[in-house]
């Protein structure tokens, strides 16, 4: 029973981190209608920045955490101006492949910058653990921030997207981009803003992650990024919570797969759920069926 | 036309002294070896080392007098194709047998060229199967990778660090599959019982439920045939669960020191299988040790180490079969072949070394300890 929670709690914790990189995702897609491949990399170049402000320039981990999502907003800002924004009226498969390409060029570039060799990253966010069952259930404080910073994080895109106005803007260039920019909608800044705040939550996302699993390589993004993308869709892409849930039941299965069934199987197990979850809910746990009208 | 007579006699007795010179510098001809690796670019830090090793070696063959060695060398930058070019750059130049190559990718391309113009190589550090497999004159010094299982599992059996073992091994890495099948399978033999067998995949960052059953079916020893990132993820998982076991690893381990940014309190008493530790206390490898850091300024690893012990076996092999320096290579490589799969036995600095007609070498596996962060020799 003990060793059951213990378990859970791992998977909640490695969930919590698919969470918070799905949000990104989810945000993006919701409001651009585009899935943006390059933001498992946007993690990453979140985290060597808020590594080099930490190691290098020795500053507090809550400014370095601030330095990352600001150089991050930025980039996010510039790779969809430059290479985004130009495909808006191009095929979705056209905009799906330059994603790819950006994913590449982003790791490419970090290879040049940061040189392959992974680095560890430091402890920042750790405020000790709690022991329970005499040591055999440890919960760190990680999992408990990572859990904290998703519920928050959820709680504010949520209210920024119903309550203000340019949360409505978004959502109405996420109904229809032509109708929202005869409403008076600058639909390119909408955008712009819907990337820039992806971006940001992608760098407190890499921080989450290399302080709950601390090596930090050009690729350290790739795989996460792939799992959230799945628990994206798994909780119905486009929806806020969902990819919160998404992430979380993802992490768990990981888990429990790997810990009752097989660790040779851990990825096999949550993509065969993800099957079976689309074969019944083909939008996802929480996502809306579309109706294309004619 | 006295004078012309003596300009001929004057000529004739130059031909003569010069071609006393020649028959005199032909007994007096060199071994040639070449040795070619990476000194430049990503992988220099192995060429060069080997490099290093390599001169130093022939330094203290050429101080003994008797036959000399010269050593030619050549940049390969870790690219088949220009290792081929640097191949036949050192054959040119006159090289009879090679040294190398430094790294496994070029030294299967350099194998098969050479293979096939019947050229003798000892590689010091290209540890693949395919290396070897199918060339009857490539030969190793270094263990293949899969025979370090075998080795790992001997050295834990006769040093009983632990009875009862955990894997956890990476099954998307056909380098740690191969460890992992030949660990097990001696394992098997020495009653070694393996309580926890648990694999992951490139990319996983998650390792909480390999190290707890490692932790809940009561291993002793977790052994890690996989490289020092995840291995770095697992010792602080380990810790997380106040878990301490023995952790032993093997040539993917070496660098996990190196790691920036790494708590190396974390790796503390961690084991590593490697042929070589620049702080044992033995003569020979202190002066191996003194000389390179005359030569360098640094501390040789393993690779210097590998490649000062190829330059011997091809000496002392070439003594033994009676090749001198104007052998031909296609007749030493079959002298040497012939050498290398006999009783041909050499103490080196990684071991006492033997080989088969495989080309894989049989020796003593070492291993060294991390204690206050750095390596150390272990002596039990």
């Amino acid at each position: 029973m003990v060793s059951f929670l213990r378990f859970l709690i791992n998977g909640i914790s490695l969930g919590s981190v698919y969470a918070i990189i799905a949000l990104g995702y989810t945000m993006v897609y919701g409001i651009a209608k585009m899935l943006n491949f390059a933001h498992g990399d946007v993690i990453m170049v979140g985290a060597y920045i808020a590594f080099c402000a930490i190691s290098y320039l020795a500053l507090p981990p809550l400014v370095a955490i601030l330095c990352a999502m600001a150089v991050c907003t930025v980039l996010g800002i510039i790779i969809e101006g430059l290479a985004y924004r130009p495909l808006r009226q191009a095929s979705k498969l056209a905009v799906l492949i330059t994603a790819i390409g950006v994913s590449y060029l982003l790791q490419n570039s970090a290879l040049l910058i940061w040189s392959p060799n992974p680095k560890v990253f430091p402890t920042v966010l750790d405020f000790g653990s709690i022991r329970l069952f005499g040591g055999d259930l440890v919960i760190t404080s990680q999992a408990i921030i990572t859990i904290v910073a998703n519920i928050i994080i959820m709680l504010g895109l949520t209210a920024f997207t119903g309550k203000t106005k340019m949360g409505k803007a978004m959502r109405a260039v996420s109904e229809d981009k032509g109708a929202a920019e005869l409403m008076g909608i600058n639909v390119n800044r909408t955008i712009s803003v819907t990337f820039a705040i992806g971006s940001a939550l992608a760098a407190i996302a890499g921080v989450l992650l290399c302080s709950a699993y601390p090596t930090l390589q050009p690729t350290t993004g790739s795989m996460p990024g792939i799992k959230a993308f799945t628990a994206a869709v798994f909780g119905g892409i486009g929806s806020i919570p969902g990819a919160m849930i998404g992430g979380l039941l993802l992490g768990i299965i990981e888990i429990l797969g790997k810990a009752y069934i097989s660790t040779e199987l851990g990825d096999a197990i949550v993509f065969a759920v993800l099957i079976v979850v689309l074969l019944f809910k083909p939008a996802g746990l929480l996502g809306k069926p579309m109706r294309e009208k004619v | 036309m006295k004078f012309n007579k003596a300009i001929v006699a004057m000529i004739l007795a130059l031909v003569m002294v010069v071609g006393l010179c020649a028959a005199a510098m032909a007994e007096d001809e060199p071994l040639k070896i070449g040795v070619i690796g990476p000194f430049t670019g990503g992988a220099a830090i192995y060429g060069n080392a080997c490099k290093y090793g390599a001169e130093v070696a022939a330094a203290e063959i050429n101080a003994l007098g008797g036959m000399q060695i010269k050593l030619l060398e050549e940049d390969d930058e870790h690219d088949a194709e220009k290792s081929k070019n640097a191949y036949n750059k050192v054959m040119e130049d006159g090289a009879q047998m090679i040294a190398g190559t430094t790294t496994t990718k070029p030294c299967i391309e350099v194998g098969a060229v050479a293979n096939e113009e019947r050229v003798f190589m000892l590689t010091p550090s290209a540890s693949s199967v395919d290396v070897i497999d199918g060339k009857d004159n490539v030969f190793q010094v270094c263990f293949t990778d899969p025979n370090q299982g075998t080795a790992s599992a001997q050295f834990i059996a006769e040093h009983k660090l632990a009875t009862k073992i955990a894997i956890i091994y990476n099954n998307s890495d056909p380098y740690s599959m191969g460890i992992y099948e030949t660990f097990k399978a001696e394992a098997a033999n020495l009653n070694l019982e393996i309580v926890s067998e648990q694999a992951f995949k490139d990319g996983e960052v998650d390792f909480s439920v390999q190290v707890n059953d490692a932790k809940a079916n009561g291993a002793e020893l977790v052994f890690l045939p996989i490289y020092y990132e995840p291995a770095s993820l697992i010792l602080a998982t380990a810790k997380s669960i106040d878990y301490a076991p023995v952790f032993f690893g093997v040539d993917g381990m070496d660098g996990i020191l190196t790691l920036e940014g790494f708590d190396t309190s974390l790796a503390e008493g961690v084991f590593m299988l490697t042929p070589f530790s620049a702080d044992a206390e033995d003569e020979r490898t202190q002066t191996f040790v003194a000389s390179y850091k005359e030569l360098t300024g640094e501390i040789p690893n393993q690779f210097a180490a590998d490649c000062y012990d190829a330059v011997y076996a091809l000496y002392n092999a070439s003594v033994n079969a009676g090749i001198d320096g104007t052998t031909a290579y296609d007749e030493a490589c079959e002298k040497l072949i012939e050498q290398f799969t006999g009783d041909f036995q050499i103490e080196g600095l990684t071991g006492s070394m033997s080989w088969d007609e495989s080309g894989a070498v049989t020796k003593t596996p070492r291993a060294v300890v991390i204690e206050n962060g750095a390596y150390v020799g272990f002596n039990d």
